[in-house]
C-alpha cells in the first residue's frame, strides 16, 4: 500500500541539534563565541590578527580555524597570542557543527573569554549551517564590489554585524556605498556594520568596542 | 558545495520518517527549497543516487519545490517575487522594500510502501 507521509522538518535540523550542544559548551564555560565569514581575501585573517593583538591585554582569546588549505591562518592568530587550533574540514567548503562539536572537545578551555571561529572563505556555503556561536559576523571589503549583497543574499540575511574592510583602497577602486548599504539594509535591516582598515587602523575601535561590548 | 552533508541529512530523516511507519519502502521525496537557501539540487540528486543505494530509499524519486523570494514594497504595498534585476518594487521603482520569505529549506513529505 502507498501511503504519503507528512514529514515537514528542516534539513538542517540534525546540525542545528549539535549547535546547540556547542552553544551550551560555550555558556558553562562562560565563554561568548564568534562566526566570522568572508569571501576569499576579504582579509578575515589579518581582523582576527588585529582584533586578537589589541584584546590580549584585556582578555584570553582562542580562535578556531577552518581553512581549507593551511595552517598559515592559526599560526598568524597564535602568533598574535591566541590560543589557535585548527579544523580539519577535510575539503569541506564550510564549517558545521560537527566539526566544531570535535574540535571543542579537544580544547581546554578554561580561563578563554572570547572564541572567535574562522570559517572556510565562502560566500554560499556557511550561512546555511549554524555552529551554536552567540553571534556571526560577515567581513565583506572594498576589493570585492558593491554589489556582492545582491549576489549573496543568503549570506548577508542571517549574520549579526557586518565589517566593510579595506576602506583605505576606496579611493582607488570603485564601489558605491549607498548602493551596497541599501542592499544590506534590504536584506538585514539595521544591520550593524563597522567600516575599517586593517592596514590603517581606522574604525578598529569602534569595532573592538562592540566585540567587548557583546563579549 | 555542501551538498554530500545536506543529501546525508535528507536520507536520515526520510529514513527516520519511513522506519516510524514501518515502510518497507520509500518512493518520493518531496523538498522545499526557498530562493535563498543556498542549495544546489543538481549536486543533490548526484549524491542521493550513491547514499541511498541499499537502503529502503534507493531509486526514491526527489522532487523539488522551488519557492521564489518574496518581497513587499513598503511605499506601495505591492507584493512581488525576487527577479534577477535586483531588489527595486516592479510598481513604484522604489528600493524601500523587505523581504517576506525565501529562506525555506525542509522537506514536506515522502511517500512509502506499507
Ligand atoms: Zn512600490
Amino acid at each position: 500500500m502507498t501511503k504519503n507521509i507528512l514529514v515537514v522538518e528542516k534539513i538542517l535540523s540534525a546540525n542545528d541539534r549539535i549547535a546547540a550542544q556547542n552553544r551550551a559548551i560555550f555558556d558553562e564555560a562562560g565563554i561568548k563565541a564568534f562566526n566570522f565569514m568572508a569571501s576569499p581575501g576579504a582579509g578575515k585573517t589579518s581582523l582576527i590578527e588585529q582584533t586578537v593583538k589589541r584584546l590580549i591585554p584585556r582578555m584570553n582569546l582562542a580562535v578556531i580555524d577552518g581553512d581549507i588549505a593551511t595552517n598559515l591562518d592559526a599560526d598568524r592568530a597564535q602568533a598574535a597570542g591566541a590560543l589557535a587550533v585548527q579544523i580539519n574540514t577535510g575539503g569541506e567548503c564550510h564549517l558545521d557543527a560537527v566539526m566544531l562539536n570535535s574540535a571543542l572537545k579537544q580544547m581546554n578551555l578554561k580561563g578563554i573569554d572570547l572564541v572567535i571561529v574562522e570559517n572556510v572563505g565562502n560566500l554560499v556555503c556557511p550561512a546555511s549551517f549554524q555552529l551554536g556561536t552567540h553571534k556571526s559576523v560577515l567581513i565583506a571589503s572594498i576589493p570585492e564590489g558593491d554589489d556582492k549583497p545582491y549576489k549573496y543574499p543568503g549570506m548577508y540575511r542571517g549574520v549579526d554585524a557586518l565589517v566593510i574592510n579595506k576602506i583605505d583602497l576606496l579611493p582607488y577602486v570603485p564601489f558605491d556605498m549607498a548602493f551596497f548599504s541599501k542592499g544590506v539594509e534590504i536584506l538585514n535591516p539595521g544591520l550593524v556594520s563597522f567600516s575599517l582598515s586593517c592596514k590603517t587602523g581606522e574604525g578598529l575601535d569602534r569595532w573592538l568596542d562592540w566585540l567587548v561590548s557583546n563579549s | 558545495m555542501h551538498e554530500l552533508s545536506v543529501t546525508e541529512s535528507i536520507l536520515e530523516i526520510s529514513l527516520r520518517h519511513a522506519g516510524q511507519a514501518n515502510a518497507k519502502r520509500v518512493t518520493n521525496l518531496y523538498l522545499v527549497i526557498g530562493q535563498l537557501a543556498s542549495i544546489v539540487d543538481d549536486s543533490v540528486q548526484f549524491y542521493w543516487d550513491i547514499i541511498s543505494k541499499d537502503t529502503i530509499a534507493q531509486g526514491a524519486t526527489l522532487h523539488f519545490k522551488r519557492l521564489p523570494a518574496k518581497l513587499i514594497c513598503l511605499d506601495c504595498s505591492q507584493q512581488f517575487n525576487l527577479g534577477s534585476d535586483g531588489f527595486s518594487c516592479p510598481n513604484c521603482m522604489n528600493d524601500h522594500v523587505k523581504i517576506l520569505s525565501g529562506d525555506e529549506f525542509y522537506m514536506e513529505a515522502i511517500d512509502v510502501e506499507t
